[in-house]
């Protein structure tokens, strides 16, 4: 069934699922946290430090390839920011005494 | 390392991706969650690095460039106050967006080392081309947002919290993004000379990014934000579509519709149609008020207000903004100690868009210590004022107008923290002024209302003061 298909498809399939698992998870997150969502999905959004990085790892650096060492160290801004002001949100959010017997 | 073995790390890592947005469903097992982002982002570039020493041993710039970023990135999470989130936010929107561009310009440039055929074939062109309109706009956007949030109004007009509209705005809005499709499909359809089309089409983009944030007021920074993360992911996505990476549209699908669900809560929460936001000429002008009947307050000093606080069984407070800019939130938990050892229950009422951003004061009282548990959204607590002896409203005004559930009302239908409902009302406002969406408050001219005008933090802590 998978000969002939073109992988555009198979990438189809996997966005218009994907769309539908972040649609239910995001659901789920407590309005409390939509801060650190946002921060945190921001982070998320830096996976495209993958695309930068091959864009900044050809073989000669030419001007295209110094281009992606540009986009690397920005979307490294995000990477490492993002996921440590996320941390640092989250750390603020405590409970007022934790009650013996209570569960996590 | 196999293509197989890189695929299956990457779908590792998109996993990942996945139990970290599941982690944040409560505030206990938030911070696991984001380790598994981590993890999953630490996959995810080890795997590449791995990848590309293996071709190219080229991996020096890389790491040099990701350790300038990552030092840059640390020493702002530590030092950006919780106040400037949103801004924060918005400026890191907008790294993502030109990065998404630089990519894009870098495949086009040198296709082959990004895994594409030269020259690049019909359909990653058209993929490459959204990319890079959504990152550009995204990044042009994010910029004048984080100019509105940072308040930059001051020194450069376009940036301005009350919206920059002009005669004719959407029709050139249409048209700049009608040309820039246009200039997509010659570059989509070019055999040579791709260039040209591919520029002007980038340039139109950032162009119409500038243009379509412009006119939307600060008061509807909430929905603009969480728009512009949604394109952020979208940027991502299309990226991935680009590169022939399932990891990047998985990871670019979750943040895309995490943005856009974000924008929903916010538009309801504010009774405003996105079609409305996006066009903008709001949360800036005044609308006139129509009643001019001079109606009378009740106002009353600090100590009256603190006797009326130390003496209720139940006090529910309700933090707006205008608390945060006070920077009164560790007054107010100081406030709510001193009441819980007199024995009254304190709780906490947010409104969805009672900060700038989504769940920002949760963040702002979280910062201040207050647990979370006192802490409790619109909905869950608007049963429970009939009951309260005391509603104590600090900085907020347009959430809690009832006049939302009168019809005909400008804000007929927005949903309101029903403080009005509790026995005694205590108001602490700066001065009479109406709220962002200009219209007057009657709560405020109930018989069971008190007003204590003031600077909210000075007010709270005569409060504080006064309660012992």
């Amino acid at each position: 069934m998978t000969a002939g298909v073109d992988p555009i498809v198979f990438y189809l399939t996997i966005f218009v699922l994907a769309i539908f698992v972040g649609y239910h998870v995001i659901w789920n997150v407590t309005p409390a946290l939509h801060t650190p969502l946002m921060s945190l999905t921001n982070a998320i959004s830096s996976i495209i430090l993958v695309g930068a990085m091959l864009a900044a790892g050809s073989e000669t650096l030419d001007w295209g390839g110094w281009l992606g060492v540009l986009a690397v160290a920005l979307v490294s801004i995000n990477t490492f920011g993002g996921f440590l002001v996320t941390q640092r949100m989250l750390g603020m959010f405590k409970k007022k005494e934790p009650k013996p017997g209570d569960k996590e | 390392m196999s293509a197989d073995q890189l695929a299956l790390w990457y779908l590792v890592a998109a996993v990942s991706f996945i139990l970290a947005l599941k982690g944040l469903s409560s505030p206990p097992t938030a911070r696991r969650g984001n380790y598994f982002g981590v993890a999953g982002m630490a996959i995810a570039v080890a795997v590449t690095l791995a990848l590309i020493y293996s071709h190219s041993k080229s991996v020096l710039p890389i790491v040099g460039g990701m350790v300038v970023g990552g030092v840059i990135g640390a020493f702002v999470a530590r030092r950006v106050q919780m106040t400037q989130m949103p801004e924060l936010v918005a400026a890191m929107h907008s790294l993502v967006g030109l990065a998404a561009v630089f990519i894009a310009i870098a495949a086009v440039n040198n296709p082959e080392a990004m895994g594409l055929h030269t020259p690049i074939t019909g359909l990653h062109k058209a993929e490459l081309f959204i990319g890079t309109f959504i990152g550009a706009i995204t990044f042009s956007g994010s910029v004048i947002a984080f100019g509105k949030l940072a308040g930059l109004g001051k020194h450069f007009r376009l940036f301005s919290s009350a919206p920059v509209v002009f005669k004719g705005q959407h029709w050139l809005n249409l048209a700049l993004g009608i040309a820039m499709i246009g200039f997509g499909v010659a570059f989509f359809m070019a055999e040579q000379s791709e260039w040209p089309p591919f520029i002007i089409m980038t340039a139109l983009a950032f162009l119409l990014g500038f243009l379509l944030i412009i006119p939307i007021g600060g008061a509807d920074m909430p929905v603009v934000i969480s728009m512009l993360n949604s394109y952020s992911g979208w940027a991502a996505a299309g990226i991935g579509f680009s590169l022939d990476n399932p990891m990047l549209i998985v990871a670019g699908s979750l943040v895309g519709s995490s943005g856009a669900i974000l924008s929903y809560i916010m538009c309801k929460a504010m009774n405003r149609s996105f079609v409305s936001v996006i066009l903008g000429g709001f949360g800036g002008e005044t609308a006139a008020v129509a009643e001019t009947e001079q109606k009378t307050v009740r106002s009353g000093s600090p100590d009256d207000a603190a006797f009326l606080l130390s003496n209720a069984d139940t006090v529910i407070i309700v933090p707006g903004y205008g608390l945060a800019v006070a920077r009164a939130q560790h007054a107010v938990k100081e406030l709510a100690t001193k009441l819980t050892q007199k024995g009254v229950t304190v709780k906490y009422a947010i409104h969805p868009v009672a900060g700038r951003m989504p769940g920002h004061m949760n963040v702002l009282l979280a910062e201040a210590e207050v647990p979370y548990d006192q802490v409790f959204e619109m909905e869950d607590i608007n049963s429970e004022f009939p009951q309260a002896d005391v509603a104590l409203i600090l900085g907020a005004n347009d959430v809690v107008n009832p006049l939302a559930e009168q019809k005909g009302s400008p804000i007929y239908g927005m949903p309101i923290i029903e403080a009005h409902k509790a026995r005694t009302v205590l108001v602490n406002k700066r001065s009479m002024a109406s709220g962002y969406a200009g219209i007057d408050n009657p709560l405020f001219y109930m018989d069971k209302t008190m007003m204590v005008f003031g600077d909210a933090k000075k007010v709270v802590e005569d409060l504080v003061k006064a309660v012992e």
